[in-house]
């Protein structure tokens, strides 16, 4: 096994954090979680759809 | 500043200088907003880009959801050099400061108690990959020609026997892990394993987890976690932070909730 030490931050690790933790606060612009989380499963078909051909759109975050 | 505002995170009040000319969403300078002993972090931003129905299209934009996520990451991450921030969830945005001063407000509490509760813990993100879980058709194919249809079944059988193992491995090796790690740190969340095709790394994510960890004691639990490199043959141990404790803003045992107590207002405009 090898233990990989990401210096760099991968968006998916991101989206896990910023779309499902974080505190929830209803601001003034309401987007209720429901819709945070109908636009997760949209993000995965997205993805899944990729061709692998086609480079994918999504990079490391620098 | 004009625009709505897009708030990152809530604080205690820090002296410690912030990196100089910290940027946040777009590029916008951020600014401290001071409110009954807290702090929001905040940024104004473009109606065009943040009233609800434009907000809702954007966020179907891989490119503009990774910029904006960055931004985010970037401005609660200069935080956490300096204090301990409660990180907002992405997006969430108020008409003007007397919004924000409203939230904070109606929050002041919860805000204290989850404050006191993380105050000098970071978020360590640690995964666990089955390299080469899927099943592979060329070494399939490369197998002994069977003799008979009772070796080819043979064959078959024996080939899914192999993966079942691995997989029942992974699962001890995942749970075990998991097991071990929580007990070093003072909170744990599980998240959702990640789709494949989202993780550019190979290998099949088993285990997604996320540990609240005191500061102090980072660097043991990364020598922990560092250690479990000889142990299993076939799997891939992957560490990320340390984070602002995004997956610890609920206190244990409970659900996704609002720790802002503005739910019961929702839609309300200030």
């Amino acid at each position: 096994m090898t233990v990989v030490e990401r210096r760099e931050i991968a968006l998916v690790d991101l989206l896990d954090r910023l779309l499902a933790g974080g505190v929830v606060i209803t601001g003034d612009i309401t987007l209720r979680i429901a819709d945070v989380d109908l636009v997760r499963i949209d993000l995965n078909a997205l993805i899944s759809s990729v061709n692998e051909n086609v480079p994918s759109p999504w990079g490391d975050l620098p | 500043m004009t625009g709505l505002r897009y708030v990152y995170a809530v604080c205690r009040p820090f002296d410690a200088p912030l990196q100089v000319q910290l940027t946040g969403v777009g590029g916008a300078p951020v600014k401290m907003l001071a409110h009954h002993g807290l702090v929001a972090v905040v940024s104004p931003v473009p109606e065009g880009d943040f009233a609800e129905a434009p907000l809702r299209e954007h966020l179907e934009d891989l490119d503009w959801l990774g910029a904006t996520a960055r931004a985010h990451q970037q401005v609660v991450d200069a935080l956490t050099a300096v204090t301990t921030p409660l990180p907002l969830r992405l997006a969430t945005v108020f008409r003007d400061d007397s919004g924000v001063r409203v939230m904070i407000e109606s929050g002041e509490e919860a805000f204290r108690r989850t404050l006191d509760r993380l105050d000098g813990r970071v978020e360590w993100g640690v995964k666990v990959y089955v390299e080469g879980g899927e099943e592979q058709p060329e070494a399939a194919a490369l197998a002994a020609k069977p003799a008979s249809g009772r070796d080819y079944l043979r064959q078959r059988r024996n080939r899914a026997q192999e993966r079942e193992d691995k997989w029942r491995a992974a699962e001890r090796f995942a749970t075990r892990l998991h097991g071990t790690l929580a007990a070093h740190a003072e909170e744990s969340r599980l998240h959702a394993p990640q789709n494949s095709p989202l993780t550019r790394g190979s290998g099949h994510n088993v285990l997604n987890a996320a540990y609240l960890v005191p500061r102090a004691h980072s660097e043991e639990f990364v020598e922990l976690v560092d250690h479990t490199k000889d142990e299993e043959p076939g799997m891939r141990v992957e560490l990320t932070g340390p984070w602002a404790a995004y997956s610890f803003v609920d206190p244990e045992g409970t659900g996704a909730g609002d720790a802002g107590g503005r739910e019961d207002t929702s839609g309300e405009v200030v």
